[in-house]
């Protein structure tokens, strides 16, 4: 198999990669909608689709599939549903939308790894291990602001307009945050190649711990730019909290209503998709791809005590690798469904200001903490490293709040009492009562 | 022509294809019955007035603007990030100390931003009236004071 894929030429091994990426991903999104659709019910106190692909043999036994159809008969029976266009669109643009909205969900995997570096895997993942990785994803991801603005504008409807310029906003301030927090796991691990970035967190924990895998969410900072990378995630995808450019009862449906059919399908399918590269490249960034635990069996496989079982746990890593890395994405879109079931919706300013005030200057923080770490790292030792780095913690804290927060409170909004409101007049009598 | 990169440009026509596709299938395969209601644009059922295609905040523009500002400042970053950590020390003293007089002007400009409220996204006007008492917009609301106070002395 191995020497059989070398053997062929780049361009068909390219796509046999893309192939083995993309038709995975097309055939997840109707089991992602299954999922997400019954999870909500289950945290509704409801049971959700479960009857669709009920199979009834002929001596009356049923095999039933949870309703795993039911997604797959909504997509087919979209495909033959009216495409219903308002007459005053804008044609061109009206039809490329929703197609420019699902590209970057399938181009966005590009350069995630979906198994070690070696062997098979090697060869077939990730797609390009190009060495501008995070560059290509972030470049990628902000495509996906086109296909809501655009969709917006060509439809010729105010609250699709309204949708379309919320969500440009919208995906622009978070992309921004996300981009700095990316720059610190960056700078961290010295490279842009993801897989260079598997590889640091690959190494001992805290650089102490030889049998413990370093993740990044385990360290202070990493943990930091993985709060911040998670918000903005959810932001970039629209997802609640963060549905602003589709808010049901401000907008109808946002850069959406006037789509219907398998075009309406193909918005959803790319927000769907996205969530699920998004995941990936969560659990490739911050939490260890596609390794299970946080151990390096590598290092215990010498062990006098576990060798064999580090051995044999090395092994099933290697070969379950890609199924590891699936199911990290699905933790992420359990996480995603968990978030819609339980926040409300931000409201238009709050969203803003959680991006620019909170989110931005704190990954900015947290940018200048990590370099001044690995710079004294690098000059004294480990231990000053680590101290000097919660020390600039602390400093930058104090320093960011009194600069950012000298803008706060301008003159013009000083709070006076309201002392023009009247005070309701107190009734003499209750009316219904007479009392 | 680089081979690193020609997975992607196979991804992206792939990707591409599947995308055009999908949006082509449903325009060929869907029945085509059209009604002067289907073709109006849908506003909460509402009759439309007028065209979509209206002035819209320039909140919307300024943050576009801002984005671009404060991406390319990031995007400037990109390859010190990736040769600082593995560098020797003079050239990463050096390094630090740039980078930390260009963060400096970065922050002083987020400041600004903020200073002149680039991004506020007139909270006060809707949920925190209280805030507004200095603009010139509270004067409908001055009203019902001068009211009680003739309310007051016609009482008296």
């Amino acid at each position: 198999m191995q020497e059989w894929l070398e053997g062929l030429h780049p361009a068909i091994l390219a796509l046999i990669k893309v192939l083995l990426f993309v038709v995975p991903l097309l055939m997840l999104v109707p089991g992602l909608i299954w999922w997400e659709r019954r999870l909500l019910s289950w945290m509704q106190d409801r049971i959700g689709p479960n009857r669709t692909g009920t199979i009834t043999l002929k001596s009356g036994k049923k095999i039933k599939l949870f309703g795993l159809l039911q997604p797959i008969a909504d997509g087919i029976k979209l495909f033959f549903k009216e495409d219903v266009t308002p007459n005053s669109i804008d044609r061109l643009i009206y039809f490329l939308a929703p197609a420019i909205a699902l590209f970057p969900a399938f181009a966005l995997g590009g350069t995630v790894p979906l198994g070690p570096s070696y062997g098979i895997y090697g060869l077939l993942t990730p797609i390009a291990n190009v060495d501008i990785g995070v560059l290509y994803f972030l470049a990628i991801s902000s495509l996906g602001v086109y296909g809501v603005v655009l969709g917006g504008y060509a439809s010729n409807n105010k609250y699709s307009l309204m949708g379309g310029l919320r969500g440009s906003a919208q995906l622009i301030s978070y992309e921004l945050a996300m981009g700095v927090s990316l720059a610190c796991i960056v700078m961290a691990s010295g490279s842009l190649r993801l897989t260079d970035i598997l590889k640091t967190q690959e190494q001992a924990l805290w650089g102490a711990v030889p049998w413990l895998q370093n993740w990044f969410i385990f360290t202070p900072f990493g943990l930091l730019s993985a709060v911040i990378f998670g918000i903005c995630m959810v932001a970039e995808t629209n997802r609640v909290p963060f549905d602003l450019p589709e808010a049901e009862n401000e907008i109808i449906a946002g850069y959406h209503t006037e789509y219907s059919s398998m075009k309406f399908a193909v918005y959803f399918m790319g927000e769907y998709a996205a969530m699920f590269v998004f995941s990936g490249i969560f659990a490739t960034v911050f939490v260890g791809g596609y390794n299970l635990l946080p151990i390096n069996w590598e290092y215990l496989m010498d062990s006098q005590w576990v060798g064999q079982f580090a051995t044999l746990m090395h092994n099933l890593q290697y070969w379950l690798a890609p199924l590891v890395f699936l199911f990290k994405c699905a933790v992420g879109i359990t996480f995603y469904i968990w978030f819609r079931a339980t926040l409300p919706r931000l409201r238009y300013d709050q969203l803003m200001s959680l991006g620019w005030k909170n989110l931005l200057p704190t990954a900015v923080l947290n940018f200048i903490v990590v370099a001044i770490w690995i710079l004294v790292t690098k000059i004294h030792s480990t231990l000053m490293g680590i101290v000097a780095g919660a020390l600039a913690y602390v400093l930058l804290y104090f320093l960011f709040k009194s600069f950012l927060g000298a803008t706060r409170d301008k003159p013009i909004l000083q709070k006076r009492t309201l002392d023009y409101m009247p005070e309701p007049p107190k009734p003499q009598s209750n009316p219904v009562t007479g009392a | 022509m680089n081979s690193d990169f020609t997975p992607i440009l196979v991804l992206v026509g792939v990707a591409a294809t599947v995308c055009a596709a999908m949006v082509t299938l449903s325009w060929v395969l869907g029945p085509k019955k059209v009604t002067p209601y289907k073709q109006a644009p849908y506003e909460c059922g509402v009759a439309p007035l007028g065209d979509a295609r209206e002035r819209f905040p320039i909140k919307f523009y300024l943050v576009a603007m801002l984005f671009i500002l404060f991406d390319i400042e990031v995007v400037f970053l990109w390859s010190w990030l990736t040769v600082f950590k593995n560098a020797p020390v003079d050239y990463q003293v050096f390094s630090f100390w740039a980078v930390m007089i260009y963060m400096v002007l970065w922050v002083i400009g987020d400041a600004y931003v903020l200073r002149v409220n680039a991004i506020d996204w007139d909270e006060a006007t809707s949920l925190a009236p209280e805030k507004l008492v200095d603009s010139p917009a509270i004067s409908l609301t001055q009203a019902p004071r001068d009211a009680q106070k003739l309310a007051s002395e016609s009482n008296s």
